[in-house]
């Protein structure tokens, strides 16, 4: 038994290594590279500097990358949460808009609805597109891919039915907290992204919802057997990751003062993705890091900011992150191999798959 | 009962055809002008880049596997021809055959590392779709327009059919590319390996089948097959850009869905995917006609119908699965 612990604790030691060690290589260039990539000055007791810069712009994604890897966690995917994000964004951004009014002779802006209540329906409303997904999934038994694949085709054209269409400029004040406000120097939407992870880590590790993700992804069937209720998991982890994009679009909305139901969140499904893969975490369920999947987030965050550091066209970006991951791929392959050669497992009924 | 278990293969093909033909007619009834040769024609002179795509999507997808990589590889082979030719100088076979050649290299090596490397499909295509839209970019982030003598000839040529309706060459090298898919997949022995691939990995390598070479050659087949719809897109545009055909993978899964493709890999038919195509593209005119709806509202009824036909497959699987005692696998 205490092999057994032992082991497993060496496999989560292995598997938060690589993430780790991909960021300290990014960093370590930067810093041999770039002029005072570590410098962060103090500029009206807000901290500034490319470390911030990428904390904060990687927030929207360390969101996304949270509840995409519970999703994947289950062996499902979801492919919707850009759309999502749109939503999001359109919904907080017509119920916030802005009206100029006179107050006190002094030209203020005034939101539509009261801002604690755009903020809540504008996550209700990404929670119900979580559930709609976890309702084809787990309920239906659609193909996740495919299952997201619905809302992803019809969400860009829900958020602009909201929007009629329009790019909707937010006037309104407060609200440009979430996404550019400071917090004891520092970008408020970090803390956010902290208390969520909190959150999430204490769901996890604290209660039995980890065990049961993990049991669910590793094997249905079997989960099943054992009497678990499958279905509202899986339900759960879709609902959360709705959640996770759903804030993620308020910060994106906010940081950007508008709401584009065309662009905004345009591709970062597959950031997300490539932040859980990054992560360390298997795209075929089972065992799952939240904590490395927010290092992938930082990854590709960081790694968008070196290049434009280093003045490569910043659509090269794409053309590297999808490099790095068959690079990173192909290290755990082979990682993975070698691993199976020394410690010569028992067979197992995968591996005996895997053989013939 | 062999019988009885073709005919639930093709109910969702059955379902494509009628919802056509309804389609169809309500457009023919509500609004004047609609029902014409040439409207129906356009369907295809419009979609003729999708249909040849679309193709090579399904043979993928019957496979058990996905290319998210099309889109991409479109909007690079439009790069590839407009530079080649506006910087380059290159003639328009040598342009052609570059983007062939390439995008039949991009296919490969994405079949490479699925096949042998055990990436996941969906993650080696969406990498090879991000190289492949960066690359765009590389070459040139702006609009290049092609002015090719040749390529201006294909695009403006039309062939005149009855009533004096039209169809462009575009749609000639679709239905091509049809007939060589047809033939591929259900007259040789590559077709059937697919099929079997798709059915179950497993047996299909325990019946002696090349699983390993067949799908290196689906992949290199469906990077071919993008590089045409490639070419077909610049007759079609006649301008190169890094943001053309964006998301146009999901129009192309979503036709082969509607076209009566399992998701799951296994059963479908490439025939089915052409009207999968044509009904996305006749939801676009019945929107166009009408005039005031806005065109987002075509992504909706897209979504909507990939939605309905997921359910009705799911329902019939189920009931295939029930009858043969087997508890139903609840999700994947």
């Amino acid at each position: 038994m205490e092999d057994k612990n032992k082991l497993k604790k060496r496999l989560i030691d292995y598997q938060m290594f690589w993430p780790l060690f991909a960021l300290t290589v990014l960093l370590a260039f930067n810093f041999f590279f770039i002029k005072d990539f570590f410098a962060i000055e103090i500029i009206d007791g807000h901290l500034y500097g490319s470390l911030i810069d990428i904390l904060n712009r990687a927030t929207p994604l360390m969101f996304m990358a949270i509840g995409m890897t519970l999703v994947i966690a289950t062996g499902g995917i979801d492919i919707s949460v850009g759309s999502v994000l749109a939503i999001s964004g359109a919904v907080v951004s017509i119920m916030i808009g802005g009206d100029m009014v006179f107050l006190n002779g002094e030209q203020q802006y005034v939101s539509h609805y009261p801002i604690v209540l755009a903020l809540l329906a504008a996550i209700a409303v990404s929670v119900v597109c979580g559930i709609w997904n976890g309702l084809l999934v787990a309920k239906l038994g659609i193909q996740a891919m495919v299952a997201s694949l619905i809302l992803l085709v019809a969400g860009r054209g829900i958020a602009q039915l909201i929007t009629d269409g329009n790019v909707v400029t937010i006037y309104y004040k407060p609200f440009f907290y979430i996404g550019s406000g400071f917090l004891l120097g520092l970008p408020f939407s970090i803390f956010l992204v902290a208390a969520f992870l909190v959150l999430i880590l204490w769901l996890v590790k604290k209660t039995a919802f980890g065990l049961f993700v993990e049991a669910i992804g590793s094997n249905v069937v079997s989960s099943r057997f054992t009497g678990l209720n499958v279905q509202r998991m899986v339900w759960a982890c879709y609902a959360i990751s709705g959640l996770c994009a759903g804030i993620a679009g308020l910060i994106v909305a906010s940081e950007v003062k508008s709401a584009d139901s065309n662009s905004a969140g345009m591709f970062i499904e597959l950031d997300a993705i490539l932040a859980v893969v990054l992560g360390g975490n298997s795209m075929a369920g089972g065992r799952f890091l939240v904590m490395g999947s927010v290092i992938g987030a930082l990854i590709v965050q960081a790694l968008t900011t070196t290049i434009y550091a280093i003045g490569v066209p910043p659509e090269v970006t794409m053309v590297v992150k999808a490099l790095v991951v068959v690079a990173i791929y192909l290290i755990q392959s082979q990682a993975v191999k070698s691993k199976v050669k020394t410690q010569a497992t028992p067979p197992t009924l995968k591996s005996k798959e895997a053989q013939a | 009962m062999k019988n009885l278990r073709i005919n639930t293969n093709f109910i969702p093909l059955i379902i494509t055809i009628c919802l056509f033909c309804g389609l169809f007619a309500i457009g023919s009834v509500v609004y004047r002008g609609f029902f014409s040769m040439q409207v129906v024609l356009n369907l295809f002179v419009d979609n003729a880049f999708l249909i040849i795509v679309a193709l090579g999507e399904t043979m993928i997808i019957i496979m058990g596997g996905i290319d998210l990589s099309v889109g991409a590889l479109i909007a690079l082979s439009t790069m590839i021809v407009g530079f080649s030719m506006a910087n380059l100088h290159w003639p328009p076979a040598l342009a052609i055959l570059a983007v062939l050649a390439f995008c039949s290299l991009f296919g490969f090596v994405q079949g490479y590392l699925i096949t042998y490397r055990k990436f996941q499909p969906f993650i080696a295509t969406l990498c090879g779709m991000f190289v492949a839209r960066g690359l765009c970019f590389l070459i040139n982030q702006d609009t290049i327009p092609i002015k090719d003598p040749f390529f201006i000839t294909v695009a403006t040529t039309r062939i005149k059919l009855m009533d004096g309706a039209a169809i462009s060459l575009t749609v000639v090298i679709a239905f091509v590319v049809l007939a060589a898919y047809i033939y591929l997949t259900h007259y040789t022995k590559f077709g059937r390996t697919i099929y079997a691939i798709g059915g179950n990995e497993q047996s299909a390598r325990l019946m002696g089948l090349a699983v390993d070479r067949t799908k290196v050659l689906a992949y290199t087949l469906s990077g071919f097959t993008s590089g045409i719809a490639g070419i077909v897109f610049c007759f079609y545009m006649l301008s190169a850009f890094g943001l053309h055909a964006v998301a146009l993978e999901m129009d192309a899964i979503a036709a082969a869905v509607i076209g009566g493709t399992l998701m799951t890999g296994g059963v479908g038919m490439v025939v089915g995917t052409v009207f999968g195509v044509l009904i996305e593209g006749i939801v676009q005119t019945i929107i166009t006609f009408q005039g005031t709806l806005n065109s987002w509202w075509t992504r909706i009824a897209i979504a909507f119908l990939l939605l309905a036909f997921i359910v009705v497959q799911r329902i019939l699987v189920i009931r295939r699965e029930s009858k043969k005692r087997i508890r139903p696998v609840e999700f994947i």
